[in-house]
């Protein structure tokens, strides 16, 4: 498109003084993470006068943010898998068999969008102290799961019908059972489907706090997140720690995202543009 | 031979028929999870709303009475409204702010300029932080003594503008929506690049021919394609605000801190539901009808609101 030079000047001003605004608390957040905090209070946007580890030293005797850690990797890895399997059984089922009720079955899931799940906090907590799941992480794993059913079936769902029926018809003939169909031919073929499922589950599950806010007491049951808010709670006048605890609890994602930035805003948008 | 041919026919049916019984098998756990964690809590959630609780123990069935307790009776009539007005401001700025500026950004990016591709992971980056920490964060940013902003501010010489951001009730809900737009940006942006990127582009050549440009390409040829993704991002942020928790939580407490100037629905819900409402004692009949009222609100607008687009874009 041709543009006069100041309209183009124009555009990259603002483009980019919205980049900045962006990311510079989070730059910021890195930076005063390596700083001590009485450096933090006199010298808040300088860079670190050294490289300064003893913050995340105190952090992690602070607080058992190994054991968060390790929490958060369980719970996400966990409900992100049995999300794959539970979704692409009930997927296929829904794109590939044509009974009457097919697609009461796919409005019923789609249903589940609309629903906020918050709301129903109270008979969920019920439910999970009736089954002996408060301060259990499949609680957590078990509401991952069920929430990021619906728009997996979505996704998935509408990648199926864009598939071919031949190579499934093919294998059918050669006697190959409907689970083997599923795992061996259309599976395989289903790839880019599958890592968008995976992306959009595993930040909700990485990044969610309302759940183990009201689920988990037991310290040593926490996730990142709500370990923050003991972190917070208990040492928040310690701002080095407090940065260090932040930049520890985004880091994963932050680097995941390098290493795969498109897949990751193609993988979100893909969800809401559907 | 005959006969064997038969009985392999028969053998083959047989086996067909116990695939096609298995198959069903497929959708079942999906359903189980789905239906115990979803939508069980849902109906349950509607059905505690008619009785009378006493912490979690279930009493009498009282019909009505909490719905009419929840807009009749104070304290909580008084809060549900406080509440309400907040998530509707919250509604309204995020549309303004967060879509209106993620929109001209997302137009921008569309003009080809160059380092597009770093300009959006620098615009999404937020997005990919917990909530907690995205409220954490800037509340150490927004500290009145030693946050980043006020220093920042004082160094441009805008002294005057230096602000307790949270602590004062005229700033603080504005604050928090403000924090929740920086969060939410990059997503619309992307949203809105799509929508544009799906715009034919023999349609917007046809139209620079014929002598549209700058704005009236924006607001004739290209203003009525983007409505789908418009009707996404609107439909998106009306159930973002009105569910509107973590963020508040994280800065302000489950009190809507300072005097309940930053409260939303979610954090009264939440009051009323797990303590600190009235005292330290829990309200499930009253937690309960202000979720079923607040999900009937949601769903009701949502529906009518894609409804109403769809007719639009008919007519279009």
């Amino acid at each position: 498109m041709k543009q006069s030079i100041w309209m183009k000047s124009f555009y990259y001003i603002v483009a980019f003084l919205f980049a900045s605004i962006s990311l510079y608390p989070i730059i910021l957040m890195i930076v005063s993470s390596f700083k001590p905090t009485i450096e933090i209070f006199t010298n808040p946007l300088s860079l670190p006068k050294s490289f300064h580890f003893q913050t995340y030293e105190k952090l992690l005797d602070q607080v058992p943010f190994m054991t968060y850690f390790y929490n958060s990797v369980f719970v996400s890895v966990v409900s992100v898998l049995l999300i794959l399997i539970t979704t692409s059984l009930a997927a296929f089922y829904i794109a590939r068999y044509t009974y009457w009720w097919n697609n009461i079955l796919f409005f019923v899931f789609l249903m589940g969008m609309m629903i906020p799940i918050k709301l129903g906090i109270v008979p969920l907590f019920i439910l999970m102290k009736g089954l002996g799941l408060t301060n259990s992480l499949w609680s957590l794993i078990l509401m991952y799961t069920a929430q990021g059913i619906p728009l997996s079936i979505l996704i998935l769902t509408g990648f199926f019908r864009t598939m071919p029926m031949e190579l499934e018809e093919a294998a059918r003939m050669d006697g190959a059972s409907d689970l083997r169909i599923l795992w061996n031919v259309v599976l395989p073929l289903m790839r880019p489907a599958l890592g968008t499922v995976m992306i959009i589950n595993f930040i909700q599950s990485w990044n969610d706090f309302f759940f183990p806010l009201i689920f988990i007491t037991n310290e040593m049951k926490k996730t990142i997140p709500v370990g923050m808010l003991s972190l917070f709670g208990e040492y928040s006048a310690d701002w080095g720690a407090l940065f260090a605890g932040l930049t520890l609890s985004s880091l994963p994602m932050l680097i995941l995202f390098f290493i795969a930035s498109k897949q990751f805003m193609e993988g979100l948008t893909a969800g809401a543009v559907k | 031979m005959q006969t064997m041919i038969q009985t392999e026919t028969v053998k083959q049916k047989k086996r067909k028929k116990q695939k096609r019984w298995g198959i069903h098998l497929f959708p079942i756990p999906a359903l189980f999870i789905y239906g115990l964690f979803i939508v069980y809590p849902l109906v349950a959630a509607i059905t505690y709303s008619f009785y009378d609780w006493k912490g979690i123990q279930k009493q009498a069935f009282v019909g009505l009475e909490n719905y009419k307790n929840l807009f009749t009776l104070e304290p909580f009539s008084g809060m549900f409204w406080n509440a309400f007005g907040h998530n509707v401001l919250y509604f309204v700025v995020q549309m303004v702010v967060q879509n209106g500026l993620a929109f001209f950004l997302a137009f921008i990016i569309f003009q080809k300029i160059r380092g597009a591709e770093l300009l959006k992971m620098a615009y999404f980056l937020p997005r990919l932080l917990s909530v907690i920490v995205v409220g954490f964060l800037w509340k150490l940013i927004l500290n009145p003594n030693f946050g980043a902003l006020n220093v920042i501010l004082s160094k441009l010489g805008l002294e005057s503008w230096k602000k307790a951001w949270l602590g004062d009730p005229d700033t603080a809900l504005m604050t928090i929506i403000l924090v929740n737009c920086w969060f939410g940006l990059g997503f619309a942006i992307l949203i809105f690049l799509a929508g544009f990127q799906s715009i034919p582009k023999e349609l917007i050549e046809a139209a620079r021919l014929d002598g549209a440009k700058g704005l009236t390409m924006l607001r004739r040829i290209m203003m009525p394609l983007m409505m789908p993704s418009i009707m996404i991002m609107t439909v998106l942020t009306f159930i973002q605000s009105f569910e509107a928790f973590e963020l508040v939580y994280a800065m302000q407490g489950s009190q809507g801190e300072p005097y309940r100037s930053t409260d939303t629905l979610a954090v009264y819900f939440y009051r009323l539901a797990f303590g600190g409402a009235t005292g330290d004692s829990t309200a499930i009949g009253l937690g309960s009808a202000l979720a079923v009222v607040l999900f009937l609100f949601i769903c009701v607008f949502t529906a009518l609101f894609l409804n109403y687009m769809k007719k639009k874009e008919v007519e279009m």
